[in-house]
């Protein structure tokens, strides 16, 4: 255990270097984030929409962008996949594979490290943010659901990372995973949630959401948030979190041990 | 392969003058991207995969929130699916033509090899601006533009030759736009060294050019109107295209707006090479 304390530690260190990067990044990212709101501001004025849009009122429906924005700056993942393809395809691994280190614990401690730091940093924009539409911002629906809110964003991390993992131990079959990844990316851009919240899409789209782990990212945690899941539906959900989980870390072992057959060590 | 073998042998050493000699230049270069893109046939086709599938994404956006109201800001439905494509295809365009090479231009200055493009007889700028193609970016050009005509063909356009020429002349003034700006950021490697992230960066704007400028107020209007004109770039041509433009000042601020980022663009590059020492050396 002591040893991936260590890794976390470095972790640390190493991100602290991005800390400006961050900064930036985070900075950059509300321009379209306003856009949307503006957006969305603009339909509620035209129409009126007096019992709101499938339930959601202006400061709901805003409230819902800057929760996303919030969970996804605590669990997105930034470069760790890109750096597992790279590690395999440079042939990093193998120093991993002679230590007594896991590799899958390895990346996964940098990852926490990762977001540790990145959502420190991001909070100070995104905050400022926040403050700025405080009018619009709504609380949580009772303690308990900001207790549940946050235990699901934890354990949508958690699936995040599994899933970048995965995509990532592609580099043992292809040179270039990249589109894998951005492909990935845009299924889980709308299925997550992140374009919209998921209650408002048609029935049939919402039906074949409901079959793949992505509405675990946001969606799930926010709409507990905001009182959208509640009462039993959240722990059905915990439950169907939970078995994504798991059956998601079960793949990526598969697929590492079945990677790892393949491992040519290139360049290592 | 250095940059100086890449491109020397398909530098024409006497030819016509002037333009000529720069477009059968820049038809060299294209060939050599052409070879180039053709080693990697799957990846090439992934990656136009890719980008449409974003592309798919800004439509479905755009026809979800019509699912819930009628109008947006003044706009249709057709009309703003009208404003998306058209925004992603001076996206595809800009990446098609100038992505690359932008995003290339610190590891230029980094290695050194920018001396190379400064030695040949030809306008740096050309060269830095214009080296490599991507290809992959017309094919999604070509797609734009099949959306174009779809959401044209329901807003039943008044087109003649006048309207085409001014909407054609627009869209180049909104690349030249996007050129400049561009340039500009990547020019930041000549102090910084590092100016990657920034033009990814700059990819975060075009989310608010698709938009109706209508939807905006306050300073982030102005901001994003005089300081950095994404929401005339899409907007003003589309607004002609299709008969919705309600005065002309929105045109001469872009034509305007155009003039000022090229020349500024033109003075930090000259700026910059005044002051660049080299890195190889």
């Amino acid at each position: 255990m002591g040893k991936y304390l260590h890794v976390f530690g470095i972790g640390i260190q190493n991100t602290l270097v991005y800390r400006i990067n961050f900064l930036v990044k985070s900075s950059f990212g509300l321009i379209p984030l306003t856009g949307t709101l503006f957006l969305w501001r603009a339909i509620y004025q035209g129409d009126g929409h007096p019992g709101g849009i499938d339930g959601y009122t202006l400061s709901g429906m805003i409230s819902y962008y800057l929760l996303v924005t919030l969970v996804d700056a605590l669990t997105a993942v930034a470069e760790d996949d890109w750096q597992i393809a790279a590690d395999i395809k440079d042939g990093n691994i193998s120093q991993f594979l002679l230590k007594p280190i896991n590799y899958f614990c390895y990346r996964l401690c940098l990852y926490l490290s990762g977001r540790a730091i990145y959502t420190t940093v991001a909070l100070i924009p995104v905050t400022l943010f926040i403050a700025y539409l405080h009018q619009h911002f709504q609380g949580p629906v009772s303690i308990g659901g900001l207790v549940a809110a946050l235990t699901a964003a934890v354990m949508g991390g958690v699936l995040q990372f599994l899933i970048a993992f995965t995509m990532a131990l592609l580099a043992f079959w292809v040179l270039d995973v990249s589109t894998f990844i951005f492909l990935q990316f845009a299924l889980e851009y709308l299925a997550s949630g992140h374009l919209f919240p998921l209650d408002i899409l048609p029935k049939g789209l919402v039906t074949v959401i409901n079959c793949t782990p992505y509405p675990y990212l946001l969606y799930f945690p926010v709409g507990i948030y905001l009182g959208r899941v509640e009462g039993s539906e959240i722990w059905r959900g915990f439950a169907v979190q939970t078995a994504w989980i798991l059956a998601m870390f079960f793949i990526s072992q598969w697929v590492w041990r079945r990677g790892l057959k393949r491992y040519t060590a290139a360049g290592g | 392969m250095n940059a100086a073998q890449e491109i020397l042998p398909t530098v024409p050493q006497r030819g016509p003058k002037g333009l000529l000699r720069y477009l059968s230049l820049y038809g060299a270069l294209v060939r050599n991207s052409v070879v180039r893109e053709m080693q990697f046939k799957v990846t090439f086709l992934l990656w136009i995969l890719v980008e449409l599938m974003w592309f798919a994404l800004q439509l479905t956006f755009m026809s979800v929130l019509y699912t819930k109201t009628a109008s947006i800001a003044g706009w249709t439905k057709w009309e703003v699916i009208m404003l998306a494509a058209f925004s992603n295809l001076v996206q595809e365009l800009f990446t098609g033509i100038f992505l690359t090479n932008l995003t290339e231009l610190s590891e230029l200055i980094r290695s050194g090899k920018l001396d190379f493009m400064l030695l040949m007889p030809v306008n740096p700028r050309f060269l830095v601006s214009f080296r490599k193609v991507d290809l992959g970016a017309f094919v999604n050009a070509g797609c734009a533009i099949g959306v174009m005509v779809y959401a044209g063909q329901h807003l039943h356009l008044d087109l003649n030759l006048a309207r085409i020429a001014g909407f054609a002349s627009l869209a180049a003034v909104s690349l030249l736009i996007h050129y400049s700006l561009a340039f500009m950021l990547g020019s930041i490697a000549f102090w910084t060294v590092r100016a990657q992230g920034v033009i990814w960066g700059y990819y975060n704007l075009f989310n608010i050019a698709r938009l109706p400028a209508e939807a905006f107020k306050g300073a982030f209007k102005i901001a994003f109107t005089f300081g950095l004109p994404m929401l005339l770039v899409s907007n003003v041509p589309v607004k002609v295209l299709v008969s919705k433009l309600d005065s002309p000042t929105t045109v001469l601020q872009l034509c305007g707006m155009s003039l000022v980022v090229f020349v500024l663009s033109e003075w930090i590059w000259r700026t910059a090479l005044r002051q660049y020492t080299s890195a190889s050396a």
